[in-house]
């Protein structure tokens, strides 16, 4: 039951974007995200939006699971919505006003915008980096991003292992996990009732035992690859090489054009009232 | 000889972390002298805490002897001059394999792990391919490639940790116990993969084990108790001490055993029984 959850949610698959170099997504990813915070008007949104779109029919994810990705954050979403529906104040009369409620047309716009802004960076990042990108090319791509630093004798390539590692005994320790609990359940102990109190004590001779096993694991991994001639980066190669492709400088072009328009957008002026209602509804700013 | 791959000369270890305590302890290994000729395939045999495990981990310089001297390939790891690139060096002649196929494997992707080794030794990206891929096909997993290590089973586990070892081309593979926590069928894979690498790949193999029928497999056992080399010969040699087998703790095939037993009943048998098929062979033999 446990072993089920995977880390990131990855989705093995040969799509374009799932060939992508790990590094182009990184960099993808963060111009995404400065490009979605730009964005302050209608048109740059829809611009994103559509982005997103390509993007998830590109990287052949079906829609089902990106509903899916949203869902835990509707709750997060319908409150910062309320809340700046009812907070902001405008410069002109208020559409509605009711004893200390005031609604006005600029905390309509706003809540939309807030809303629309959270789920696109979601979507965006998640069908870029966790559903498409292994998480052990991801730790890759990171290490070679962060190279640069080694100059400055920031231990990346030290991280990248430990991260590694880390995503290697996920699995182990929950199946470990799984055991004890089973050994524990067979012995009367309770995970599942009474107060949250003793749910969190009835933790202890689980986490434990688990404590002690992954210590000496450490240790026996350690030494398996001290025995496989494990001495840090000092002149190691590595069987995968990460390379950029042909696709890479495509989709990194087609992301600095996007960021390009959605700044030159968001500078556009907005003079309320001005051209009539089409413009103002593209144009309006937050 | 000169043609030892390992040699170890009145070799003392004892686990300690003070050095003045080491002395009052009770040493785990003790006056130990054997010779290993390339390419011999030998079992070590030995009960829990006998010392058996820490012979190994003196051979791949994971701990270092108190007393006496180790030869790798005629050199002497234990002198003072051995640097870090000088281990770096012995580790790659002796490869090892533990006991929990788990704690050995480091990557998500099998081929991956197999590449461990060979990447830490920078070597060029095809070379490193070309060793995965014939590493993989030699332990019979190479359709598993690019699998998951946690989701296969122990046996095939510890087939991946052992191409991992055999794609940094060692001339010793040490294993150290390392189907003891296999099921019968992944022992058996395991150890036909050691025979066929000290038949086929002329590798010397190390197999430190308390099962009597691998170590019957062997052309040769060594046989430690409290820290001593107690029986050391071919396995038919070494299993006809049925009587001191048992004083340490061991115990001899069941076919050798079984022999024996009739012999002392006052039954005059003669002839092997150190297999199973030569047991029966030799009572056929006897009742007809």
């Amino acid at each position: 039951m446990i072993s089920d959850i995977t880390l990131g949610q990855f989705f093995p698959g040969f799509s374009p974007i799932h060939k992508l170099d790990p590094r182009t997504k990184i960099i993808l990813a963060t111009l995404f995200i400065v490009a979605i915070f730009v964005a302050n008007n209608a048109v740059g949104f829809a611009l994103m939006a559509m982005f997103t779109l390509v993007l998830i029919a590109l990287s052949r994810i079906s829609f089902k699971v990106i509903l899916k990705s949203i869902k835990p954050i509707v709750f997060i979403l319908l409150f910062t919505a309320i809340i700046n529906v009812f907070i902001t104040k405008g410069d002109g009369a208020p559409l509605l006003s009711f004893w200390i409620i005031e609604i006005y047309e600029e905390g309509i716009a706003r809540a939309i915008m807030m809303a629309l802004r959270v789920i696109i960076l979601i979507v965006g990042t998640s069908v870029l980096l966790t559903y498409t990108t292994s998480p052990i090319s991801l730790t890759d791509g990171l290490e070679s991003l962060l190279s640069p630093l080694k100059k400055i004798k920031v231990p990346v390539h030290t991280f990248a292992m430990m991260m590694s590692i880390a995503l290697r005994f996920i699995p182990t320790l929950i199946e470990e996990t799984e055991k004890i609990m089973n050994a524990q359940k067979s012995r009367g102990a309770d995970f599942t009732s009474g107060s949250l109190v003793q749910r969190a004590k009835a933790l202890i001779p689980l986490l434990v035992p688990l404590f002690v096993s992954s210590f000496k694991r450490a240790e026996e991994l350690a030494t398996a690859m001290e025995c496989r001639c494990y001495r840090g980066d000092k002149n190691r190669t590595k069987l995968v090489k990460l390379e950029y492709k042909a696709r890479d400088f495509v989709f990194m072009a087609l992301l600095v054009l996007l960021l390009v328009s959605v700044i030159c957008l968001s500078t556009l002026p907005y003079n309320y009232p001005s051209f009539g209602f089409i413009y103002d509804l593209m144009f309006y700013k937050v | 000889m000169n043609d030892c791959i390992i040699k170890t000369e009145n070799l003392g270890f004892t686990y300690a972390d003070d050095e003045e305590l080491a002395t009052a302890e009770i040493p785990a290994l003790a006056g130990v002298s054997i010779n290993i000729g390339r390419g011999e395939y030998v079992a070590i045999l030995g009960h829990n805490g006998s010392g058996k495990s820490t012979l190994a981990k003196l051979l791949n310089m994971i701990l270092t002897p108190n007393v006496g001297k180790i030869y790798i390939d005629g050199r002497d790891i234990t002198a003072e001059d051995f640097t870090e690139d000088d281990m770096f060096d012995i580790r790659r002649k002796i490869g090892m394999v533990f006991q929990n196929p788990d704690n050995q494997l480091v990557a998500t992707v099998v081929e991956e792990d197999v590449a461990f080794g060979p990447e830490n030794l920078g070597l060029p990206r095809e070379e490193i391919r070309r060793r995965v891929n014939s590493s993989l096909s030699l332990v019979g997993m190479t359709e598993y490639a690019r699998h998951a290590p946690h989701k296969l089973s122990g046996g095939q586990k510890q087939r991946v940790a052992i191409a991992g070892i055999i794609a940094m081309k060692p001339q010793v593979i040490i294993f150290d116990e390392s189907t003891a926590m296999l099921d019968p069928q992944g022992r058996r894979e395991v150890v036909d993969i050691m025979e066929r690498l000290n038949r086929e790949e002329n590798i010397t193999i190390l197999n430190i084990t308390h099962y009597m029928e691998e170590a019957a497999r062997a052309d040769r056992v060594i046989v430690i108790n409290d820290g001593r080399i107690a029986l050391d010969g071919t396995p038919r040699e070494v299993f006809s001490n049925v009587e001191k087998l048992r004083e340490m703790g061991l115990e001899a095939p069941q076919g050798n055993e079984l022999i024996l037993e009739l012999k002392n009943a006052g039954i005059k048998i003669d002839g092997d029984s150190l297999t199973e098929s030569e047991c029966i062979e030799t009572l056929y033999k006897f009742l007809s």
